[in-house]
């Protein structure tokens, strides 16, 4: 259990963490999220005292860092980062047994290590065990960078981007194994990045920092759900979005704009020659002020509109109509249960706001998918 | 092949000449490095004493040989011990500025690590930061050794023996030949040495740390 109780960091003038408190229960990943600058690189260096809180109190398992030898501790802590830091002038084996050397394990219980560890990422031991970091690409680097971290079973392992400099294929798939990992050997990981995605992708609890305080803790679900703060929401982006899709989205989201409308004093003829035009066969009638009266459909008048009658005459009041301000699902029930072609959205004021067809509805679907579609 | 001939029946004098040359490159060349590599670690650490350091074995270094030679002999007499001496000093600089620089560029990725993961200054120094500076420390060592076969000539002038003998009896006597009897070795002599110091610094490199071809 890694526990801040009211840690400030300052340089100079400059806070980086400003009375941060939090607990990190052990087995959990977290992941500390922010913009540059928030905090969130110092809060895990605090951890392993390679900075030292001034005032505050870090505790590991209940016993203050303060009160420990700093190298003890850090051998006793997993660290990666973000430029992998594998020494260049030792192998593969020798950069994992780095620590379990220091701690003075036996040679053999050295080579057992590297030899299980190298297996748990899918590098044959005769493969890799020899060469040097120089000779590898940089995900097999970063994988031996956690490995390395991960050698003398520290309970605690710390991770600053150590994916933030790989391609987005490498990244993903360290993610997962990481993660996998951390399942299988339940480690408390601490996990520093800036990547939202990565974040929710990884994270049991996610600390969200701006200007070296915490503005969120919690699950990730949770975070989706209720962002607490307006960086949050803009850090999550298009995943608000994307949940949002399932729930909340309203009639007017569905429907077109473009709604061809004829005034209830407009006559026949005209109305036909409009509709023509414009190649639709019915028209939204309204009255003087705009407010929705019914539809009018060519076959209606063709069957029994006189030239020269006002069309108000030949209203189908029967048309469904929904509140822009609807469920979205209740629009589309009505429109899949009827024949009919359309839902007519009106405002509050039963003005017309839009028009939804199967077609409006599609690409509504679309843009919710897959963002902007071209029409 | 007057020349061949007088090396040839000059040929004991003239190796023991080179054998007093090799020593006196050595020793000051070892002592030098003693000095230099502990000194310029040392630098690495106070940053701001290290530029004055520096600053200050550099303005030495520009002193001209033959002045130090004189202020050696007034201070010291005639000899080897202060040819020695002032050889040292010379030697000192490319390998403290190596050290130093080799160190100071070991980027901080690897201290970082090394210090994250558990080491104590002292591992990290010995585990990390001098493996990966040594390239550039023995190159220091290299040009120190170079510098030294012709400034050893120079040493000759206070009694330190040693190629330089040859060539000064050559510039007394007005004699060429002689000239060529020391020159020639010693230009042969810092080729060896640079040769021979660039084959240990490749077998020293790690296989991580060559450049790949």
């Amino acid at each position: 259990m890694i526990e801040f109780r009211n840690v400030t960091k300052r340089y100079g003038a400059v806070t980086v963490l400003d009375d941060v408190s939090f607990t990190i229960p052990s087995g959990q990943f977290a992941v500390v999220i922010g913009p540059s600058g928030c905090g969130k690189t110092t809060t895990l260096r605090t951890i392993n005292r390679l900075i030292e809180p001034q005032p505050g109190t870090v505790f590991i398992d209940g016993e203050d860092v303060m009160d420990q030898d700093p190298v003890q501790l850090r051998r006793r802590i997993g660290y990666v980062i973000q430029q992998i830091g594998l020494f260049p002038n030792m192998t593969v084996e020798e950069n994992i047994s780095v620590v379990p050397k220091l701690l003075k394990y036996p040679k053999d219980a050295c080579a057992t290590i590297t030899h299980e560890l190298l297996t748990l990422v899918d590098m044959p031991y005769e493969a890799y065990a020899h060469k040097y970091p120089s000779e590898l690409s940089g995900g097999q680097q970063q994988r031996i960078g956690v490995l390395r971290a991960l050698a003398a079973s520290p309970p605690i392992v710390l991770m600053d981007e150590p994916f933030g400099a790989l391609d987005p294929v490498t990244r993903e798939s360290l993610q997962e194994e990481i993660k996998r990992i951390q399942r299988k050997l339940k480690k408390t990981i601490v996990f520093v990045t800036h990547d939202m995605d990565e974040a929710l992708r990884l994270a049991d609890v996610i600390i969200f920092m701006d200007g070296g305080k915490i503005l969120q803790m919690a699950t990730p679900e949770e975070m989706l759900h209720k962002p607490q703060a307006p960086i949050i929401k803009s850090f999550l982006g298009r995943h608000i979005e994307e949940s949002g899709a399932k729930e909340g989205m309203k009639a007017q989201e569905f429907m077109k704009r473009r709604v061809h409308t004829v005034l209830e004093s407009a006559k026949t003829l005209e109305s036909i020659e409009r509709m023509r035009k414009r190649e639709v066969n019915s028209l939204v009638v309204v009255d003087d002020d705009d407010h929705y009266l019914g539809t009018v459909s060519i076959e209606t008048i063709k069957a029994k509109g006189k030239a020269g009658r006002a069309i108000g005459e030949y209203i189908d009041t029967t048309t469904l109509t929904v509140n822009r301000h609807d469920d979205a699902k209740e629009a589309l029930d009505k429109l899949l249960a009827s024949t009919q072609n359309y839902v007519i959205v009106l405002n509050d004021d039963r003005t017309v706001a839009g028009i939804i067809t199967r077609t409006s509805t599609a690409k509504a679907m679309g843009q919710a998918l897959w963002g902007e579609i071209e029409s | 092949m007057k020349l061949i001939t007088l090396f040839l029946t000059n040929g004991p004098a003239i190796g023991q000449s080179l054998a007093v040359h090799i020593m006196l490159v050595i020793v000051s060349v070892s002592l030098g490095t003693i000095i230099a590599v502990p000194l310029g670690i040392a630098l690495t650490r106070t940053k701001r004493i290290a530029l004055i350091v520096l600053a200050t074995a550099s303005a030495v270094q520009t002193i001209p040989g033959l002045v130090m030679l004189g202020f050696a002999l007034v201070l010291l007499g005639i000899g080897r011990a202060p040819a020695l001496a002032v050889l040292t000093i010379y030697s000192i600089l490319p390998v403290l500025h190596n050290t130093y620089t080799g160190i100071t560029e070991v980027l901080p990725a690897y201290t970082d690590a090394a210090t994250g993961i558990g080491m104590t200054a002292m591992q990290t120094l010995f585990k990390v930061e001098l493996p990966l500076a040594l390239g550039a420390i023995i190159s220091g060592i290299r040009v120190s050794a170079v510098y030294i076969v012709s400034w050893a000539t120079l040493a000759g002038m206070i009694g330190a023996g040693g190629l330089g003998d040859w060539i000064w009896t050559g510039l007394a006597t007005y004699n060429t030949d002689y000239i060529l009897l020391g020159a020639v070795p010693a230009a042969i002599l810092a080729f060896l040495f640079s040769a021979a110091i660039g084959a240990l610094q490749r077998i020293l490199t790690p296989r991580g740390l060559r450049r790949r071809a």
